[in-house]
């Protein structure tokens, strides 16, 4: 065990796959001599050579094209997109076709691939840095998406996540990437995508969440237990895609109450979803409605405001005392 | 100095071998075929042709989906795919089934992917080609992923792009030539300049003064090639194939060729925006007029092989439609077990 950031996590699971398989390969801009523009690539390049760790041309649609190229020849690539903001100009490379390959082909061919990329507000980004995208990617079929939150599940998620065989959408939100340290084993291990993990436990009322939010919701657990002693269960979802609603609905038979907390904007986000699914599986359980904290439905705001427009513990305090006093 | 390069014609950047009249007019770059292999040439160019005009017919019944008519291009198709090695890879758009069929895909699978059945898209292990691409331009930069793959693995072998005059429009196209020309892999990208992407014209396309010059960008070397030119089309190709395979790099070549039908069999209508009168120049440097002539003047074609090209490509394609047509129809779980492992 040693303490790393979620940073060095995400390097020191690259560097894990990339001894164990030659299969595996690295590249983006910035990825290689420079070692990634926050350093997650860092070392990775001297240790493995400019044929499996290098730098791409500045062409985000070159580098999706690249890693489904690649992945045809039984390559797995591990493409990173600089900053998630910039998903658009790759979008037909992971929506079109990495995440049809398998199905096109019948299986005859398929799309290995895991897209890294930094996300998330709070760090003062420029523009179209900080959007929280995952919707989108939800949205897509073909496509699974993971969202860890700390150290530890950074690096069993993303080795699990170069080991699969389908595209994988792995996302990391840059205010967690050196915010904290945890422990962390130097060997290899993996958390199978698809499953949540309950952080805190709690009778009361369940939180479901992910990402950096994780962190907002268990800062409002503490708090509203001393406010008024509620015991908060906090799940973090760590893949929003497959969702793991069984781990959501075995909360809720024990709380009845729930709330969902996203960065994202509020519409057609990953909490609707969960509240779909929830109602599907036992609206009869619930004491309350669902309630979701989101960020407002506008643009993602500069950076002057950003922190205003993010949900923090305050907005997740109040919808819990929501769902607790209905 | 390669053929190509040296017996390029003075005054026309286009490289040829072959006149309309089947007259070799560029006797040193003319390929080292024997009569069996100029023989197939033919024999494929007729097939191909016989194929397209069954192909229009049956999507007209109703008993084909998606066609992409290709008359007009058999030369550039056909030749092309002759230059390869088996273990070269295609990575062709919805208009080059011809090329994947060459290369080993069952014609059988063709119509199953025109009838929208996902075992058109189960290609055999021994066949190296990728499903048709819908996304005009997307297989340029897949073709440069797939291309690294072979150097990577230090196989000799190369990718091919086919992609269209509209496809060199796509951001896809310069992202896919640069990269390839930044990592000097094995690749081709062939396009067919057939003059029109669906209906608007190739002077609405660019102001390049040509498709190849666009390869300066990329810093890889571009050439014209007279599409209609079965002989040089396959020239071409192998130099470029040949260079490839020696470390030395993608190649861009512009085909110019024409596709006498419709750009699908989905209601498009070409008289809306291109004329009889060029429709009738384009036929005159019919790629399969000019070869059968010259054929037939080296003795090694006659009317009795083309009546016997065209009815062995009306029973291949009658079995493949039955074949097809036999195939159980694939099913919802079909569709749910893969979407994914």
């Amino acid at each position: 065990m040693s303490q790393m950031t979620m940073i060095e996590a995400i390097t020191n699971a690259m560097d894990t796959e990339l001894a164990k398989d030659t299969n595996v390969l690295v590249f983006g801009e910035d990825v290689g001599l420079n070692g990634g523009v926050f350093r997650a690539t860092s070392g990775l390049q001297q240790k493995y050579g400019e044929e499996r760790v290098f730098d791409t041309p500045l062409g985000e649609s070159g580098i999706g094209g690249l890693a489904v190229g690649l992945g045809l020849q039984g390559f797995r690539p591990i493409a990173e997109i600089q900053f998630f903001g910039f998903v658009f100009e790759v979008f037909d490379s992971i929506a079109s076709q990495a995440a049809r390959m398998r199905y096109r082909s019948g299986g005859r061919f398929t799309s290995p691939i895991t897209f890294r990329s930094p996300f998330g507000g709070g760090v003062k980004t420029p523009e179209n840095h900080a959007d929280s995208l995952e919707g989108l990617m939800m949205q897509t079929p073909g496509l699974k998406v993971v969202i860890p939150s700390n150290p530890y599940d950074a690096k069993g998620l993303l080795i699990s996540s170069i080991r699969d065989n389908d595209p994988v959408i792995f996302l990391e939100h840059m205010k967690l990437y050196r915010s904290f340290r945890g422990e962390v084993p130097e060997e290899s291990y993996t958390i199978p995508l698809g499953q949540a993990s309950v952080v805190r436990k709690g009778n009361d009322v369940t939180i479901i969440t992910y990402g950096a939010m994780v962190h907002t919701s268990l800062q409002a657990a503490e708090e509203i237990e001393k406010i008024r002693g509620t015991q908060v269960e906090v799940i973090d979802l760590r893949t929003i895609q497959p969702l793991d609603i069984d781990t959501i609905m075995t909360s809720i038979e024990k709380t009845n109450r729930a709330i969902v907390v996203q960065e994202a904007q509020k519409t057609s986000g990953i909490a609707a979803e969960v509240i779909a699914q929830i109602n599907e599986k036992g609206i009869d359980l619930l004491e309350a409605p669902v309630l979701r904290v989101a960020s407002p439905d506008t643009i993602y705001p500069f950076a002057q405001i950003e922190d205003e427009w993010i949900p923090n513990p305050a907005r997740v305090i109040e919808a819990l005392n929501t769902v607790l006093d209905y | 100095m390669n053929k190509v390069h040296e017996h390029k014609n003075e005054e026309s950047i286009v490289f040829s071998i072959l006149n309309s009249d089947g007259v070799i007019v560029n006797k040193a770059a003319e390929p080292k075929l024997n009569d069996s292999e100029l023989r197939t040439l033919m024999k494929r160019m007729v097939f191909t042709r016989v194929w397209d005009e069954r192909a229009i017919k049956l999507n007209r019944q109703g008993r084909l989906g998606l066609w992409a008519p290709v008359s007009g291009q058999e030369a550039s198709m056909v030749g092309s795919e002759a230059a390869l090695r088996k273990e070269d890879f295609i990575l062709g758009s919805y208009r080059d089934i011809p090329q994947m069929v060459w290369h080993g895909y069952p014609l059988y699978q063709s119509f199953l992917y025109s009838k929208g059945h996902q075992h058109g898209g189960q290609i055999p292990e021994d066949v190296h080609v990728l499903m048709p691409q819908i996304i005009i331009g997307a297989q340029i930069i897949q073709t440069t992923g797939v291309a690294m793959g072979f150097k990577l693995r230090k196989q000799k072998n190369i990718a091919i792009a086919y992609i269209g005059d509209g496809g060199t429009s796509q951001g896809d196209f310069y992202e896919g030539i640069n990269f390839a020309g930044v990592y000097k892999v094995p690749a081709i990208f062939f396009v067919q300049n057939n003059q029109y992407a669906i209906s608007v014209p190739l002077e609405k396309q660019t102001a390049a003064e040509s498709i190849a010059a666009k390869s300066a960008a990329a810093g890889i070397p571009g050439i014209q090639v007279d599409g209609m030119d079965v002989l040089a089309v396959y020239q071409v190709v192998k130099e470029a194939a040949e260079r490839a395979r020696n470390g030395e790099g993608p190649t861009l070549i512009e085909a110019l060729t024409y596709r006498y039908g419709p750009h699908t069999m989905a209601g498009d209508n070409p008289s809306l925006y291109r004329t009889k009168e060029e429709e009738d120049e384009w036929k005159k440097k019919d790629p399969l007029i000019r070869f059968r002539s010259y054929l037939m003047n080296k003795g090694i074609w006659t009317e009795a092989d083309e009546e016997s090209a065209r009815k062995e490509a009306e029973q291949a394609i009658s079995d493949g439609l039955k074949k097809a047509n036999e195939t159980p129809k694939m099913t919802v779980p079909d569709l749910i077990d893969s979407m994914f492992e």
